[in-house]
């Protein structure tokens, strides 16, 4: 414990020095002068992440790190690590800190507002490679800037089959943090996976309004127990208070981004876990050995960068093959989560029968509508 | 059907005040005694959310919830007592010196809070006041946590201290006219003192029933602000005790309007009515600090009232 209080403040004071002292000094001189890239010369490569949260934070900021830990041990790999950097011009400095300091080669900015910063240093800096996770990047920005992305949603289509094979009310509940594409597109899914299965069952949503609010969680998860709901899925920052409120209500519940089961031993089915070991491995040899990164680079269960997570107690026999079978048919692009016919919750018509949106599809990335089978509103 | 509708968004709201008053409940108590000495402690954020990481990060050393409650009451009388303390010496202003807290409180807190993220606690325990019920949801709805209880032991005690006990005389006095307690011999700093570091007691307890019961777990967003509501509870409680506890119940009902009519599937006016306890306070700050109206029942020494 003692290790963890003293090592972050260690590297802060240290950080929050150098910045007073060398980045003015550093300005002038460039950024070779002050340290010279011993990185390079011997062959290793550093690489940085920045984390917008706490790195155990149970939930996305730790599917990160726990990417970080696995990759630490590969040979000729330097790893950087910092948590809780703002979205502002303190990313800036952390950026320029790891690079100036550090020396990093390559830097991963894993929250979505950090892009308009990442974007500002990159032009100084041309031998460093800049990847941030989202879809922002246009072939317009700095050539060694790019994006990189996770399809959690394709996930949350197998959390469904799950959910719905365990209901016994046929009622489901969704508890979104915001009405964007990505929160959309996992409502969206969630309900397609448990429809899949049995084509009268609802998805209450709860939007909370905000990422991480743990009081209007625990109040949206109580609410929704108190109308019928028997299972829940989430598309927030922290799951804690949702997943161990649903197990003191005895109602199932799905994780995300991280394996969490310890939060709900009795009602926990599975998760829908980002497996960013995946890209990060593919990326860091692209660098160390070419031919050369990618600027965009995005997948989901075909990819191996998502996958469900270990099921929970609760979880049958029937609701495991159930959704092994869904993963494997995802991935071997034998079956798609967006499949016709279907409507919106207000009746216009998206797909029709025989059609389906293909993974990445661009229509998927601007989600703005709640499927049929969603009791919701987005106004 | 609309009966249905109402009834089911009425209990929600009913559980929801016994859920979610109790943090309401403490700070407020604890702001009541400290401005019923003649100051204000806007720092009761920082003790409340300061109060939550060490209930939690107590109960997990020691493996019991309650005694991770007192270190947390603790830990707010250190904050409350450093607030007096910077509140004497001269030309310093306590509302300046409560924001300040906040960012002490909270910043403390997200520092050694960090172990504490990932780990379990023992969390307090639920009495089953609703074991009769058929229904599930009542049932739910009537677990109701000790520390609620104690809540309103401490309401009813504390309208008790100021009204019959000769202490609660001398805070009065102190907090109405510091000149005319100075002349009868009493120590103005240090009642103030003594109020300031028993309110802060009673905040930080508030704090541990955020992680340690609802929502239960240590989290650096675990707090919305309940400390700063609390203080405009206070006024609106008019200063007694025993207001504060409908004053607390109120806003904690307020806070599951929102989820409970889109559980329902009334959403579409969800960030309007996720604002209610917000709104709720711009309505009393409106009502009880319009122009040229003192709020009836405040101590004389107060700045801000």
């Amino acid at each position: 414990m003692t290790d963890h209080l003293l090592q972050p403040s260690a590297t802060h004071s240290r950080r929050a020095l150098l910045r007073t002292l060398g980045v003015a000094g550093l300005a002038a001189g460039g950024s070779g002068l002050l340290l010279p890239r011993r990185a390079r010369a011997s062959k290793t490569l550093t690489v940085g992440w920045v984390y917008v949260g706490p790195k155990n934070d149970f939930g996305f900021n730790q599917a990160h790190h726990e990417a970080v830990l696995a990759l630490k041990s590969t040979p000729g790999l330097k790893v950087l690590e910092e948590e809780n950097v703002p979205e502002t011009e303190a990313v800036e400095q952390t950026m320029e800190s790891m690079i100036n300091f550090d020396g990093a080669d390559l830097l991963f900015l894993t929250s979505f507002g950090y892009f308009d910063h990442m974007v500002k240093v990159a032009p100084k800096y041309p031998k460093v490679q800049f990847r941030h996770q989202g879809l922002l990047w246009k072939p317009e920005d700095p050539a060694n800037t790019g994006s990189y992305f996770g399809y959690i949603s394709e996930g949350l289509y197998g959390c469904g089959i799950a959910a719905a094979l365990a209901s016994k009310t046929g009622k489901l509940g969704f508890i979104a943090a915001k009405p964007i594409p990505a929160v959309l597109r996992s409502v969206n899914s969630f309900t397609m996976g448990a429809r899949s299965v049995n084509p009268n069952i609802t998805v209450q949503l709860i939007i909370t309004g905000g990422w991480s609010v743990p009081a209007k969680e625990a109040e949206a998860t109580n609410s929704l127990a108190d109308n019928g709901v028997d299972g829940i899925a989430c598309h927030i920052d922290d799951l804690k208070v949702v997943l161990q409120t649903a197990d003191q209500r005895g109602i199932h519940s799905c994780g995300l981004n991280v394996d969490q089961r310890a939060l709900a031993p009795k009602g926990y089915l599975t998760g829908s876990l980002y497996n960013w070991k995946t890209p990060y491995g593919e990326m860091i040899q692209d660098v160390m050995n070419g031919p050369s990164l990618p600027h965009l680079l995005r997948g989901g269960f075909a990819e191996g960068f998502v996958r469900m997570g270990p099921y929970g107690p609760a979880a049958s026999d029937q609701v495991r093959s159930a959704v092994d079978t869904a993963a494997a048919e995802l991935a071997a692009g034998k079956r798609f989560v967006f499949t016709g016919p279907l409507k919106d919750n207000k009746g216009k018509v998206l797909l029709t029968a025989g059609q389906h949106f293909a993974v990445g599809d661009p229509s998927l990335l601007a989600m703005d509508y709640l499927v049929e089978g969603v009791n919701g509103s987005l106004t | 059907m609309t009966g249905m509708v109402g009834g089911t968004v009425l209990l929600a709201v009913l559980s929801g005040a016994v859920r979610s008053s109790t943090p309401y409940l403490f700070v407020s108590l604890g702001e009541c005694l400290t401005e019923k000495s003649g100051r204000t402690n806007l720092g009761q954020e920082g003790i409340l959310v300061l109060g939550a990481m060490v209930g939690y990060a107590g109960s997990y050393e020691t493996g019991s919830a309650w005694a991770g409650v007192l270190l947390a009451g603790f830990a707010g009388s250190a904050l409350g007592a450093l607030h007096a303390l910077c509140c004497q010496l001269r030309r310093v202003n306590d509302v300046a010196v409560g924001i300040a807290l906040i960012l002490l409180g909270t910043g403390l807190a997200f520092l050694f809070g960090k172990p504490f993220i990932q780990p379990s606690a023992p969390m307090l325990s639920a009495l089953s006041l609703g074991w009769w019920a058929v229904d599930p949801s009542i049932r739910a709805a009537l677990r109701v946590n000790e520390l609620f209880l104690v809540g309103i032991g401490v309401a009813v005690a504390m309208h008790l201290f100021f009204l019959r006990t000769r202490w609660g005389l001398i805070v009065r006095t102190v907090g109405g006219n510091a000149e005319a307690a100075r002349a009868l011999g009493y120590s103005v700093n240090g009642v103030r003192l003594a109020a300031t570091t028993a309110g802060a007691f009673l905040s930080g307890m508030g704090g541990s029933f955020l992680s340690l019961f609802y929502p239960g777990s240590w989290t650096e967003s675990l707090s919305n602000g309940q400390g700063l509501i609390a203080v405009a509870l206070v006024i609106f409680a008019r200063w007694q005790p025993l207001r504060c506890l409908w004053a607390a119940l109120m806003f904690g009902g307020a806070e599951a309007i929102g989820p409970a009519l889109q559980a329902i599937g009334l959403s579409e006016v969800y960030y309007v009515v996720a604002a209610a306890p917000y709104v709720l306070t711009l309505i009393i700050m409106a009502i009880s600090c319009a122009p040229g109206r003192r709020a009836a029942g405040a101590p004389g020494e107060l700045k801000i009232a």
